[in-house]
């Protein structure tokens, strides 16, 4: 399995109508969407975008529809050209690539999951998810070796044989994934994989993808429009609106410490105590007071600590990194004040 | 005031003039080249042959046995077999099985040459604006010219015989081919393409694994559509020397023999029928993958 790799997102802007090139100094002068839209009769897709998304990570871009959130995935293999801006992936600029090297590229360093599913529906499942490694041109007995694999891994085994059609939309998206992931390709891009799929379903698929993702190491870009997800499966979450990024880094950053309102009304609903991990909240101990003897993993959640301090009738709580090594301490008002929002984090 | 219930026109010197400069230009023309455009069309004339003689050279029973297992492979349906079966059983008790077996090979020539030029143009016309907006009207053209107009000068170039006829039966078949191929491929999902696209494919991947495999129904409606035309074109065609079904129909019409008229045309009738069933049932079977579908 290849090494992951990094995508470095560099002042990219999108502008979408019959002369792009025209507009690209006025919207880097600050012109706004709307503005653009009124006079000039183009639509800003994106506004200087700047990510930088670690090998092996998993980069969640968010925002409700329309944020431009589509239309940045696929600059990353090139669906879509950018108005101007950079893509760097192991050193190349990926809008500079020829049609030959990109071909290459997007059999090798790319695989991509589609909101809805993509599938060739006249393939069996079995054709559906080798038909990365058939572009690559691999034996069939190597490509359905390969793809038989994944499609055990997704929980598809018995269905090879089956058609698209025949399939719900929960297990077409498995294919969709296994089809994806048989190119073993280090850049997995899902685009809304999972939006059309039931609460439940999406779940499931999402645990699916978590497990997985132990075990391949893949540098993952994940678009979605439901924040929950994001917050779930996110190692960093940048967040989209009409075409720029207001604010990026970890669930909890986003949680505990919203760039504007606008952010602060999408999070307000979440469920801090799942989000929130006892790392981000506690304190140094102080003094020569000695630590509580109850303890509990930084990278345990809030709700873990409260539902612990209140089982044994706590105060506190001390807390230990991976290795047991004590690190702080988790008083009960802190974790209740950052249950309720009624406290900023210690940056 | 004769010049408002009258249509002013231009001078009829004039246009008895211009008549015969054209008319004198492609007699020169057809003088000059007629050989060589006469050679250029000769191997249609081999293909011609060759199914013709296949189709009459082939002994009775074995006809029936390919037509009953193509009906078979094609459907999977005891009633079309039985009933294509019983078709060119009557068609041969009431004397027309060699006219038939011509006006077969007429068609399936037709068909295949149809195909063979379609196809491709259809997919340039899918691939390009351009060619769409070009190709368009020669198609509506081809589709609207009355067939005995183009002809003429098919008749002047090659003169009477099976290659001028299968030509004009060409030129009436060929618009739905080229129409439903393009109109195929560009139905297909773009998501679909999309992904094809992610995944690396070139055009021609990308053409022969979704485009063309997705748009397979609409593409075998146009040749259906393709032989369905070719057939109707059989009785014209005879008017130019074509062998087969449409012979005795215009002898029929100029002599009034009204049986024989009946006759021959019910039998143009049956094998359409045949055909249009079998190559319809063929398309059907080909979307097989969309038959079962999840609730």
């Amino acid at each position: 399995m290849a090494d992951p790799i990094g995508i470095e997102i560099r002042n990219l802007y999108k502008i979408f109508g019959s002369d792009p090139e025209a507009h690209i100094e006025a919207v880097r002068a600050g012109m706004t969407k709307a503005e653009l839209q009124r006079e000039h009769h183009h639509v800003l897709g994106l506004r200087d975008i700047n990510i930088s998304i670690a090998p092996g990570s998993i980069q969640v871009i968010m925002g409700l529809s329309g944020s431009g959130k589509s239309t940045l995935i696929r600059h990353i293999n090139r669906l879509i050209d950018p108005t101007a801006g950079e893509i760097i992936i192991e050193g190349r600029n990926v809008v500079d690539m020829p049609p030959e090297t990109l071909r290459e590229f997007r059999r090798h360093k790319t695989a991509m999951v589609f909101q809805k599913f993509g599938l060739l529906p006249h393939r069996t499942v079995l054709d559906n998810a080798a038909y990365g490694l058939e572009v690559q041109g691999l034996s069939q007995a190597e490509r359905y070796r390969t793809a038989m694999r994944w499609i055990e891994r997704v929980g598809l085994k018995g269905f090879e044989k089956s058609y698209p059609s025949q399939l719900s939309g929960g297990m077409q998206q498995r294919v969709g994934l296994a089809r994806a992931l048989a190119n073993d390709a280090p850049i997995l891009l899902m685009d809304e994989a999972y939006s059309a799929l039931d609460p439940l379903i999406r779940y499931d698929m999402q645990t699916v993808l978590l497990d997985l993702q132990q075990e391949v190491r893949k540098t993952i870009v994940f678009i979605t429009h439901d924040l929950d997800e994001a917050l779930r499966i996110g190692d960093r979450i940048a967040l989209l609106r009409d075409g720029s990024v207001i604010q990026q880094g970890t669930a909890q950053d986003i949680v505990m410490r919203p760039a504007d309102d606008y952010v602060a009304n999408f999070v307000q609903h979440v469920d801090r105590g799942k989000v929130l991990k006892v790392g981000a909240v506690m304190v140094q101990p102080q003094g020569a007071e000695p630590l509580p003897d109850a303890s509990i993993a930084a990278e345990a959640s809030i709700a873990d600590a409260l539902r612990q301090m209140a089982a044994g009738q706590l105060q506190a709580l001390r807390v230990h990194d991976p290795k047991g090594q004590p690190v702080g301490v988790i008083p009960f008002r802190n974790a209740i004040d950052a249950y309720t929002g009624s406290m900023e984090a210690n940056p | 005031m004769t010049w408002l219930t009258s249509f002013p026109q231009l001078k009829s010197a004039w246009l008895r003039d211009l008549q015969r400069v054209i008319d004198d230009s492609f007699r020169t023309f057809t003088r000059s080249y007629g050989d060589l455009i006469e050679g250029f069309f000769a191997p249609l004339q081999t293909l011609l042959i060759w199914f013709e003689r296949l189709l009459l050279g082939t002994p009775w029973p074995i006809i029936l046995l390919v037509v009953a297992g193509l009906a078979w492979g094609a459907s999977r349906s005891l009633r079309v077999v039985i009933g294509s079966v019983l078709t060119l059983v009557l068609i041969g008790l009431f004397g027309m099985w060699d006219d038939t077996m011509k006006t077969i090979s007429m068609v399936l020539a037709a068909t295949v040459l149809s195909i063979a030029i379609g196809l491709p143009l259809g997919i340039l016309m899918a691939r390009s604006q351009r060619v769409q907006r070009t190709l368009n009207p020669i198609l509506d053209i081809m589709q609207t010219m009355p067939s005995f107009v183009y002809l003429i000068p098919v008749v002047m170039l090659l003169g009477i015989g099976r290659v001028p006829g299968l030509i004009a039966v060409v030129i009436y078949a060929l618009p739905p081919m080229i129409r439903l191929t393009n109109l195929g491929i560009r139905q297909v999902d773009r998501e679909v393409l999309e992904a094809t696209d992610a995944f690396g494919s070139s055009a021609w991947q990308k053409l022969t694994k979704a485009q063309l495999p997705l748009a397979l129904p609409t593409i075998m409606a146009g040749i259906n559509q393709t032989i369905m035309m070719a057939l109707a074109m059989v009785v014209i065609a005879a008017m130019i020397g074509v062998q087969g079904l449409g012979q005795p129909v215009l002898r029929a019409i100029n002599n009034q023999y009204f049986t024989l008229g009946l006759f021959n045309g019910f039998a143009i009738v049956g094998i359409a029928i045949l055909f249009d069933r079998i190559s319809q049932a063929w398309g059907k079977r080909l979307q097989k993958h969309q038959e079962a579908s999840h609730g």
